[in-house]
C-alpha cells in the first residue's frame, strides 16, 4: 500500500530534478500519513483493549460480564463484593501469593544485584584469567533458554534437597546473566578507564575504586537492571510452578492458574467451582499491579536506559 | 570455567595493564559460583540424565529415540515449528514496520505515548496474559465478540480448536512482547545519524525509499537480536499451552509444545531421562540458531 502511495517519488528520481516531482508527493504523503495513523491506531486498540477490558471486568458481577457492553462499568460496590469473594479463595490465598511473589522477587532481585554489578564492572574495566571467556560463557548462557533448563534444575535441586525451599526458586532467579551482560555493555561505555587508573595512581585499592567512582555512577544501570530482573522473576510461571508443590507456597502467577482451573466456565469439571470470573480479573490484575506500577515509574528512564544500551551496541 | 577461579596467572599480570589480577577475580565470584550452580551444572545435568538409562547406566541416543517414537513427540515439534514460523514473522514485520512509522510521526509526545501504550501489555507477560486473552477469546464476554461472531466463531471452544492454536499462541506473544521492542528498534531508528538521512531527503527519497534503503539496513542487527531471542523464548513455549489446555477441557492437549512434553515425561511417566533427552535437543536447536543467526549476520562484529 505504501509503495503505492510514493510512485511518483520513484518516476521524479529518474526524471531531471525540479520542483514537480516535489509537488507530486503532497497528496501521496497526505495519504500515507492517514494510512500510518490508522495502522498505529489500529494496533493502540489492539494493545490497549484488553488492559481496559480487565480493568471493568473486576467491577462486574458475572452476569454483567456476559450480558453489558463489554467496555462498560459496573459498580465499585460490586469490585467490593469480587474482592471479598476472591480473598475468600482458601482464606487469603491470593495475598498469600502476593506476598510470596514479592519475597521470591525482590530476594532474588537483591542477589542478582550484590552478584552482577561488581562482576560486570570488573569484566568491563578489569583484567583477570579468564576474562574473554567468562565474557563468552556469559553471552552463550544469555541465549540459552532458561526453561529447557527447568527440568534438568529440578533434578539438581532436588538432589540436595532443596525443592520445594524458598531457595530452590530464589537462587535460580538470581542468576541473571543478561544483567551482567548489560553491566558489562554499560561500565564498558560510560566509565572512562583513565578515571580508574588515576584513581589506582592515587592509591586507591580495586574495592576502592570500585565504592568511589563506579557506584556513584551506577544508579542508571542498578535500575535498568533491577527492572528486567524484577519483571522476569514476578512474570516467571514454570519454574515455581515445577520447584513448589504446595498451592502455600505459589507465587500469584501460579496461583491465578489455580484459580482458573475452578472457574466453571474455562473449567466444566470443576462443577461446584468456587471462583467466578470477575473474580479471575480481579486476581489477574492484583497479579499485575506491582510490574504495572513499575512500569509506569521507570518508564522514562526505562527508554533512556535502553537507548543508551542501543547506542553503545 | 574453572580457569576463571583458579590460577594465578603470572604470566597474563605482567601484561595486565592494571594491578587488578587478583581483585577481579574476587569481583566476579558470586556471579561464577551462580553460573556454575544454575547455568553450568544443569545443562551437565541435563546431558548426563539424556545419556543415561534409570539405573545410571549410559544408554547412547536411546532416551532420544525413545522420546522421539512417542506419539506426541513430532506433533509438538510441528506445533511449535509452526508457531515459531508465524511469531518471528509477524514480530518482524510488524514491530519494524510499526517503528518505522512511529518514527516519522511529527508529533514526539503523540509518538511517545503510543510507544507507552504499545508497552504496557509487557506488564501481563506469563500466566497474566493468557488469562486476559481467554477472556479476549471467549465470544460470551470479549469486547472483541462480534468481531469473532463474524469470524464464524459463537463459542470458546470454536475460537480455541486446535487448528486455530499456533496463531493464537502468537497473537498472545506479540501482545504482551512487541511493546518493548517496538521501543528498542524506536531508540535503534533515533541513533541513525541525522545527516545521512537529510542527505537521502534532499535527493529526493520518499520515507519508503529511506526505509528500505537506509533505516531497515541499519537496524538489521537489532533485528537479528530479536529474532534469537524471541526463536529462544518461543521455542520454550509452556505457560500458554499449559493453561489453555487446563482451561479447555482438553481441546489443547497437555502436550502441545516440547516443553510440556518434557515435563510430562519427568512429572507424569516418571521418565526423567527421556524429559532430559527433549531438554538437550531444545538447547541444541536454539544455539545452533542462534550461531546460525550470530555468525550469518556478523553480530558480534562492530566492537
Amino acid at each position: 500500500m505504501r509503495t503505492d502511495t510514493h510512485v511518483p517519488i520513484r518516476d521524479g528520481a529518474t526524471a531531471p530534478p525540479s520542483a514537480r516531482p516535489r509537488r507530486a508527493t503532497y497528496p501521496s504523503r497526505a495519504a500515507s500519513q492517514v494510512l500510518a495513523g490508522l495502522l498505529l491506531l489500529v494496533f493502540v486498540v489492539f494493545f490497549i483493549l484488553p488492559v481496559i477490558w480487565l480493568l471493568l471486568a473486576a467491577t462486574k458481577t458475572d452476569a454483567q460480564l456476559v450480558h453489558d457492553n463489554p467496555l462498560s462499568f459496573g459498580s465499585w460496590h460490586q469490585l467490593r463484593v469480587n474482592w471479598d469473594e476472591l480473598t475468600g479463595f482458601q482464606g487469603d490465598a491470593i495475598l498469600l501469593w502476593l506476598r510470596n511473589s514479592a519475597v521470591y522477587a525482590f530476594l532474588a532481585l537483591a542477589i542478582t544485584l550484590a552478584v552482577s554489578i561488581p562482576a560486570g564492572y570488573a569484566m568491563a574495566m578489569m583484567e583477570f584469567r579468564g576474562r574473554r571467556a567468562l565474557l563468552i560463557i556469559t553471552l552463550v548462557v544469555m541465549l540459552m533458554p532458561a526453561t529447557t533448563l527447568v527440568v534438568p534444575l529440578f533434578l539438581e535441586i532436588n538432589e540436595v534437597h532443596l525443592v520445594g525451599s524458598l531457595w530452590s526458586v530464589v537462587l535460580p532467579f538470581s542468576f541473571y546473566p543478561f544483567g551482567v551482560y548489560l553491566t558489562y555493555i554499560y561500565f564498558s561505555t560510560a566509565l572512562p578507564r583513565d578515571l580508574l587508573a588515576a584513581a589506582r595512581i592515587d592509591g586507591c585499592t580495586e574495592f576502592g575504586a570500585f565504592r568511589r567512582i563506579a557506584l556513584p555512577l551506577a544508579a542508571p544501570i542498578v535500575a535498568l537492571v533491577g527492572f528486567f530482573s524484577f519483571v522476569a522473576n514476578w512474570t516467571n510461571y514454570f519454574l515455581p510452578y515445577v520447584m513448589l508443590p504446595q498451592s502455600g507456597q505459589y507465587p500469584v502467577q501460579v496461583g491465578i492458574g489455580l484459580l482458573l482451573t475452578d472457574v466453571p466456565q474455562f473449567n466444566p469439571t470443576a462443577a461446584g467451582g468456587t471462583v467466578l470470573r470477575p473474580e479471575l480479573a480481579l486476581a489477574t490484575l492484583l497479579g499485575i499491579t506491582p510490574v504495572l506500577l513499575v512500569f509506569l515509574f521507570a518508564q522514562r528512564y526505562l527508554v533512556s536506559g535502553l537507548l543508551a544500551g542501543a547506542t553503545k551496541e | 570455567m574453572s580457569t576463571v577461579t583458579t590460577g594465578p596467572a603470572r604470566a597474563r599480570a605482567r601484561r595486565a595493564p592494571w594491578r587488578a589480577v587478583g581483585a577481579g577475580h574476587a569481583f566476579v565470584a558470586g556471579y561464577v559460583i551462580l553460573l556454575v550452580a544454575f547455568g553450568v551444572v544443569p545443562v551437565g545435568y541435563g546431558i548426563y540424565f539424556a545419556f543415561t538409562n534409570a539405573d545410571n547406566y549410559f544408554a547412547g541416543f536411546s532416551n532420544f529415540v525413545q522420546s522421539a517414537q512417542d506419539f506426541r513427540y513430532v506433533p509438538a515439534l510441528e506445533h511449535i515449528g509452526l508457531y515459531l514460523v508465524i511469531w518471528l514473522v509477524a514480530l518482524v514485520i510488524l514491530v519494524t514496520g510499526l517503528a518505522l512509522v512511529l518514527h516519522q510521526l511529527p508529533v514526539r509526545r503523540l509518538s511517545g505515548l503510543v510507544r507507552f501504550v504499545y508497552y504496557i501489555p509487557g506488564a501481563l507477560a506469563g500466566a497474566a496474559s493468557v488469562l486476559v486473552w481467554l477472556f479476549m477469546l471467549d465470544p460470551t464476554v470479549s469486547p472483541a465478540s462480534s468481531f469473532l461472531r463474524l469470524l464464524g466463531y459463537s463459542t470458546f471452544g470454536n475460537v480455541i480448536a486446535p487448528g486455530h492454536l499456533a496463531i493464537l499462541f502468537a497473537i498472545i506473544a506479540f501482545w504482551t512482547g512487541a511493546g518493548g521492542w517496538i521501543v528498542v528498534m524506536y531508540g535503534a531508528l533515533n541513533n541513525i545519524p541525522h545527516d545521512i538521512m537529510e542527505a537521502a531527503r534532499i535527493d529526493g527519497a520518499g520515507a519508503w525509499r529511506i526505509a528500505r534503503y537506509i533505516q531497515i539496513p541499519m537496524l538489521r542487527k537489532w533485528i537479528v537480536y530479536m529474532v534469537i531471542l524471541a526463536f529462544a523464548t518461543g521455542a520454550q513455549l509452556f505457560v500458554e499451552p499449559q493453561l489453555v489446555s487446563e482451561a479447555s477441557l482438553g481441546v489443547a492437549g497437555r502436550d502441545y509444545s516440547p516443553n510440556q512434553l518434557a515435563y510430562d515425561f519427568a512429572f507424569q511417566n516418571n521418565n526423567v531421562n527421556s524429559a532430559a533427552a527433549i531438554s538437550v535437543e531444545l538447547l541444541v536447536i536454539c544455539l545452533v540458531v542462534a550461531a546460525v543467526f550470530v555468525t550469518r549476520s556478523r553480530f558480534f562484529d562492530a566492537n
